[in-house]
């Protein structure tokens, strides 16, 4: 369970780690956005270079990042077979029945696999880089313009900010849970498909009680303080658009017009 | 047949290999006999939970080996085979009402027992045995466990790990949370179990009292370093020392040295509410003591 280190955040003082969330934010979605426009060997090159730099700008070593991605290796191999298989058009190398690889299955499996993995790393240098509350904030912030259509952006905030607080806390109780069972001789992980689903009831029942009681305690202990839906309230965490930012986003704003200008207009 | 268990150089690294890394034992040697009582005292975070969790192999030292019986834990042990060590070493975590997921108390209790192949009829019939051994009245065995106190969860749980019959049982915090009665009922069920079945006993706890009244061991934990072990009464010999670690005395002791500070004179520092008693009578002013 502690070896997850996707969407987990390593404190530090970089470059990445003192941008605003919101500016963190923007550009994650607008480089994934433009991820889907790169098509050839020089609009990757631009992406991954790109890329690469965030990496080396947040801090983080590289290899910190793939263990990030090896919890998702099996879903990659799946998505890669799938398009070798079933990418059909080109040259055929082999052919087996109604499986054939093609020159185009291949291509679209690489195109596929490299946008997988920027698409992975990029939002793991936002999640490394950001505190979960920080992207709540931000997220709220980005939001507030909706606010003019009654759309309840605070209480999105809030619940999001809640569940992200959360998960850390589920995870140790479901570890704390399994050890309980396994200390009462329950095998996780062994035996037959039937086996396996059973052994999911001992930790799924308690976390789920354990979960709702705690919900409910929360509840009281924040009406105990005065919450009230739908207020104004004021935040602790003031965001603040640095130069560190603006900085970014011309990098960005540059590289990832490069990419389209490319695909468009050579 | 007895299970000792021993610790050789043992350390332990939570996620070993990442920047999240943290040294939780720094070389643990240690020794646990059959039969014997021992205390487990340290600061919150002193890395006593991740020392007991080595027990039943529910974590393998890093470095170093642990032997429980006639098994030998190292880092490089495989996960499988392991339950045997499970059934010999019981283990009752903080907090464990936490564990319960049955629909009746009766099948909750059964559930261990049934996961090492006994049969239900016979699971059944010790869950209610070790029911009775917690104290949980008949009635209550058809209720959900969730219908339940806190402290008759509690009990449910505990009997769910008894019946498993282990040889050594492992207590983390069991009074955690509980009322004063419900606190001494769970230790006279302990030492009830040591006494009439020979478990050997191992208990984590911040009352200090609890260490003089029951222990015969007591290891210090602090840091992840193991700092003192010994008898209680080497242990509460050093009231400075434990002061600069954060522990307390037993209050049969504390108010001991607080007599002798008004000039009160103690052979031996008494550790038991007994003990005081027996040695404060005599150095009473006569006609001091009444009897009505």
């Amino acid at each position: 369970m502690n070896k997850v280190m996707f969407g987990r955040f390593i404190p530090g003082h970089s470059w990445v780690h003192r941008m605003d969330p919101r500016a963190k934010l923007v550009l994650s979605f607008l480089y994934i956005a433009v991820v889907f426009f790169a098509n050839d060997f020089w609009t990757y090159l631009i992406m991954t270079l790109l890329l690469l730099a965030s990496v080396v700008a947040s801090a983080i070593p590289l290899g910190v990042y793939i263990r990030g991605l090896l919890p998702l290796f099996w879903l990659m191999i799946f998505t890669v077979l799938i398009q070798v298989f079933f990418g059909v058009g080109g040259h055929v190398y082999w052919q087996w029945g109604w499986l054939v690889v093609s020159q185009d299955g291949l291509n679209s499996a690489g195109l596929i696999l490299m946008r997988f993995v920027l698409i992975i790393l990029v939002s793991t240098i936002l999640t490394f880089t950001t505190e979960p509350l920080e992207i709540a904030d931000g997220i709220e912030s980005l939001l507030s313009p909706l606010k003019k259509l009654h759309f309840p952006v605070a209480t999105l905030a809030l619940m999001l900010s809640l569940a992200l607080r959360f998960v850390p806390t589920l995870m140790d109780e479901a570890e704390k849970i399994m050890n309980a069972q396994r200390s009462r001789g329950v095998d996780f992980g062994e035996g037959g498909l039937r086996q396996r689903v059973r052994t999911i009831v001992p930790i799924l029942i308690p976390l789920f009680v354990n979960a709702f009681n705690r919900a409910i305690e929360i509840s009281t202990a924040m009406e105990a303080r005065g919450y009230q839906d739908g207020e104004n309230r004021t935040k602790y965490r003031q965001l603040k658009w640095h130069r560190v930012d603006t900085a970014s986003l011309v990098i960005y704003v540059i590289s990832l017009s490069a990419v389209i200008g490319l695909r468009y207009f050579s | 047949m007895a299970t000792d268990i021993t610790f050789e150089q043992v350390n332990y690294w939570y996620q070993a290999g990442t920047p999240f890394a943290v040294h939780a034992l720094k070389d643990i040697n240690l020794k646990i006999k059959p039969g014997s009582f021992t205390a487990v005292i340290g600061q919150t975070g002193s890395g006593k939970s991740t020392l007991i969790q080595h027990f039943n192999a529910l974590l393998k030292p890093t470095s170093g080996t642990v032997t429980i019986g006639d098994r030998v834990i190292t880092n490089a042990t495989k996960n499988k085979h392991l339950k045997p060590l499970r059934k010999k070493v019981g283990m009752v975590f903080q907090f464990p009402e936490n564990q319960l997921f049955e629909e009746t108390v009766i099948k909750d209790i059964a559930f261990g027992p049934q996961n090492f192949g006994v049969s239900e009829a016979d699971a059944q019939a010790l869950a209610k045995r070790m029911a009775g051994e917690v104290g949980l009245d008949e009635s209550l065995l058809s209720r959900s466990p969730f219908d339940l106190s806190g402290g008759q969860m509690r009990r449910v749980a505990i009997a769910g790990v008894l019946a498993l019959e282990p040889e050594v049982l492992v207590l983390d915090e069991p009074t955690a949370g509980l009322d004063p009665r419900g606190r001494s009922e769970i230790m006279q069920l302990v030492t009830r179990l040591r006494e009439e079945q020979g478990l050997t006993i191992v208990l984590i706890t911040h009352q200090m009292d609890d260490v003089a009244n029951y222990a015969d061991h007591v290891i210090v934990m602090g840091h992840g370093k193991l700092l003192k072990q010994g008898s209680p009464r080497a242990i509460f010999s050093d009231p400075a020392w434990l002061e600069d670690h954060e522990l307390g005395l037993p209050s049969a002791t504390k108010l001991a040295y607080e007599l002798q500070q008004g000039g009160f004179h103690f052979d031996q520092m008494p550790l038991k509410i007994a003990e005081l008693a027996d040695q404060i009578v005599p150095q009473l002013p006569k006609g001091a003591i009444t009897h009505e």
